[in-house]
């Protein structure tokens, strides 16, 4: 991996978001993905200046904070796959706004944004990025598996699906003790052909939990599009299928995602899951090291003007709510952080060896085996080498 | 102390369990409706209400990852899947998600799940329903995987799965639930990760679980009777953790060992104990270790076919006998059935 593909991750926000106009509906011309536009409501008329500056700073984070986890991931900082948000930003921030903080939320793989937008200190999570012991999983769990259970994120999971089930089992047990929490539980729109989407789907609508499906629909499962992968492309009219309300919503605005992240989640709390499809891009490859051959030249030429944070920093300058020089204020301050994210986890500590064993079960049980690799099963004795004496 | 069959055991048990806590509850197909394809589940749903005994669709992954993430939020749900041929469907929540989640979460969430299933074989029910397949959960750390054979121990080690923090395993068997015995009346749960000395002897170490078990200590007291032969059988008990110790002390005594499981010999348990014995115990052995296990094929159809190639109590007393044998022990009558 070349520091050439990691400067390149950097976006050159300065001359674009000053001349670019805000597109009234980006989706209903959107040949990139062909998708269909959705019947979408509108925005609140009265538009909220200071939300708009709080949903920038935010998806300022995440943009900031992905591009330094890049930039980490070609330093060898950080191991295995990551996946980042980019171009996602609006989908995270509208998507999470709308949850309270006793409600919960299960995601997969790509999901460094929604840990932060959860409220946990970025430092934390860049800190699991590098595998630290101040990591939120303590370094068990790297970028697919962040999970931190006093910010109620119940995990990012690497295996496409796997979260779907365990959300429905969290609503029905926020359902069984009487709460009026809900869970929303992400996914991609690849995700959505697995068999657990349907039978997870079927069972919260039977059993009428607490829950909202949200499947960012960025067009790609790594290099498949949805019009390859889906027999049905518009992902959200599947919940028929189980007699649930659905929607669409274009991801590109975080407002429109908030407003409609709010009516799923009004829905689920009075017992009726829902499915809320958000129409989003991936700006990147799947994952860092995808260069992305599979897409044309003049699809990525597109692909910037559904760029949500250049589209809401145009609409900040352009309606008047900041100028110029705040919104590069405002990217500076939001770098800051990351680069602050990054200091800290580099300086947090690797974990010890010895802890390997810790988590082995959450009930101790005899016989439970703490062998390193190269250890005999038995001691010269004939006494077994290391089960539990560790 | 009641008579007890292992079906009333594991009933009552689950039923005490959840009058003693609210949050215990049944998961699973047909198991309140229908009070469960093999009756384990009897009567609860009238007693506790749909609440508390929930019948779920035929969504293996479905409802045993409900159960996962139930258990997550504090819940301690017991999932029954019909047979253990139909965990395979809801392989990737258990394995994938039940064993990972307290470890790859840096200790944050516990999983006190327990799913019930039994393994069977010997029903001429075919290939697809024939199948021992615990070791695949017993492979995974992160999981406990436990195996009665007597209706005392099913209760024991219910108790304890139920309590326990940890996703448990809890494998039953078709063959045992009529099978009756002593339960006692009072609620002491099992040590899970402890084998249990079912009787003591000299001669040679047999070992198995469930059904295997409960063959090997039938089998031990024929050929006391018969041969004047003093076996030790050791009941697992818990396939993870596995309670090596236990199994070396008995072989340093005995000085042979006849292993025998109900799955297939290339890979199995059996496998993993055999070279737990070589390792421990290789001075102390007369003779090598032997396994009785099942004919590697997909079970077929037919009583005859079936028959030869599930194991029996033939198949344990020649097992037996060739490796006194071979340790050079003379014996009366060599291969003599005693079914
Ligand atoms: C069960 C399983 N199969 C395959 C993979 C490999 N994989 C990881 S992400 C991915 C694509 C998922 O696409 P989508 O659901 O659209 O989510 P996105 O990555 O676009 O956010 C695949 C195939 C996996 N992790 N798990
Ligand atoms: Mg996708």
């Amino acid at each position: 991996m070349s520091s050439k593909l990691a400067s390149n991750l950097k976006y050159e926000l300065a001359p674009y978001y000053l001349t670019m106009t805000l597109k009234e509906s980006p989706m209903t011309d959107n040949a990139l993905t062909k998708r269909k536009a959705p019947a979408r409501k509108p925005a609140a008329k009265k538009v909220d200046g200071g939300q708009l500056i709080k949903f920038y700073h935010d998806m300022m984070l995440i943009r900031r904070f992905e591009e330094r986890a890049a930039r980490a991931y070609t330093e060898a900082l950080i191991g295995g796959y990551c996946h980042l948000n980019l171009g996602e930003e609006a989908a995270v921030v509208g998507l999470m706004s709308a949850l309270r903080d006793g409600d919960y939320l299960f995601t997969n793989y790509r999901e460094h944004g929604y840990a932060l937008m959860r409220g946990i200190d970025p430092n934390r999570v860049m800190a699991e990025l590098y595998g630290r012991v101040d990591g939120v999983s303590k370094g068990w769990g790297g970028s697919m598996h962040m999970f931190d259970m006093a910010h109620r994120l119940l995990g990012g999971y690497g295996i496409v699906g796997g979260q779907l089930p365990l959300a429905t089992g969290a609503a029905l047990a926020i359902n069984y003790r009487g709460l009026d929490e809900v869970v929303m539980c992400t996914m991609g729109d690849g995700t959505a052909n697995i068999g657990a989407f349907h039978e997870s789907l079927n069972i919260a609508a039977l059993w009428n939990l607490p829950i909202v499906y949200v499947v960012i629909n960025n067009g790609l499962g790594m290099g498949t599009t949805v019009a390859k992968a889906s027999a049905e492309p518009e992902i959200y009219k599947r919940a028929s299928a189980y007699a649930m309300d659905s929607e669409r919503v274009d991801g590109l605005d975080p407002v429109l995602v908030a407003e409609a992240a709010a009516r799923a989640i009004a829905t689920a709390r009075t017992g009726k899951p829902f499915l809320l499809e958000v129409v989003s891009e991936r700006l990147r490859g799947h994952s860092v090291v995808d260069p992305a051959k599979y897409r044309s030249a003049e699809e990525v030429a597109q692909l910037a003007q559904f760029d949500p944070v250049h589209t809401l920093a145009a609409r900040l300058v352009k309606e008047k709510f900041l100028t110029a020089a705040e919104v590069h204020k405002i990217d500076d301050e939001e770098t800051a952080r990351a680069d602050v994210a990054h200091a800290f986890a580099l300086s947090s500590a690797q974990p010890d060896v010895s802890t390997l064993f810790d988590y082995n079960y959450a009930t101790p049980v005899a016989n439970d085996s703490r062998r390193l690799p190269g250890e005999p099963l038995f001691t010269a004795a004939g006494r077994p080498a290391a089960e539990t004496q560790r | 102390m009641t008579i007890k069959t292992y079906r009333q055991a594991l009933h009552d048990t689950l039923r005490s369990e959840m009058l003693r806590d609210e949050d215990v509850f049944l998961m699973g197909e047909e198991i309140g409706v229908f009070e469960g394809s093999y009756k384990i589940t009897a009567g609860l749903l009238a007693e506790f209400g749909e609440k508390r005994v929930r019948d779920t669709p035929i969504a293996e992954e479905g409802f045993t990852g409900a159960a996962i993430g139930a258990a997550m939020l504090g819940l301690r749900p017991v999932v029954e899947i019909m047979t253990i041929n139909f965990s395979l469907l809801a392989l990737d929540q258990i394995v994938n998600h039940a064993a990972k989640i307290y470890g790859m979460f840096g200790g944050q969430a516990k999983v006190p799940l327990v799913i019930r299933t039994p393994g069977g074989g010997g029903q001429q029910l075919g290939a697809t329903h024939s199948q021992n397949i615990e070791l695949y959960y017993a492979f995974v750390p992160g999981m406990k995987v436990v195996a009665p054979s007597t209706p005392a121990d099913a209760k024991a080690l219910l108790l304890a799965a139920i309590r326990d923090d940890d996703p448990v395993l809890f494998l039953e068997n078709l063959a045992l639930y009529n099978t009756k015995g002593d339960v006692p009346d009072d609620d002491t749960p099992a040590e899970i990760g402890k084998a249990k000395i079912k009787r003591e002897g000299h001669d040679l170490t047999l070992i198995g679980y469930s059904r295997m078990a409960y063959i090997a200590s039938n089998v031990a007291d024929a050929l006391a009777e018969s041969e004047g032969l003093d076996i030790e059988v050791i009941d697992l008990m818990s396939l993870r953790p596995l309670d090596r110790e236990t199994l070396i002390a008995s072989v340093k005594k005995t000085h042979a060992a006849v292993v025998l499981e109900d799955d297939w010999l290339t890979y199995g348990i059996g496998a993993e104990i055999a070279a737990t014995i070589s390792d421990g115990a290789f001075d102390y052995l007369d003779a090598p270790v032997r396994r009785v296990a099942m004919a590697e094929v997909p079970m077929p159809y037919s009583k005859v076919l079936e028959s030869a190639a599930f194991p029996t109590n033939d198949d344990v007393v020649n097992a037996i006998f060739q490796t006194l044998e071979a340790v050079g022990r003379r014996l009366k009558k060599v291969g003599q059935s005693h079914d």
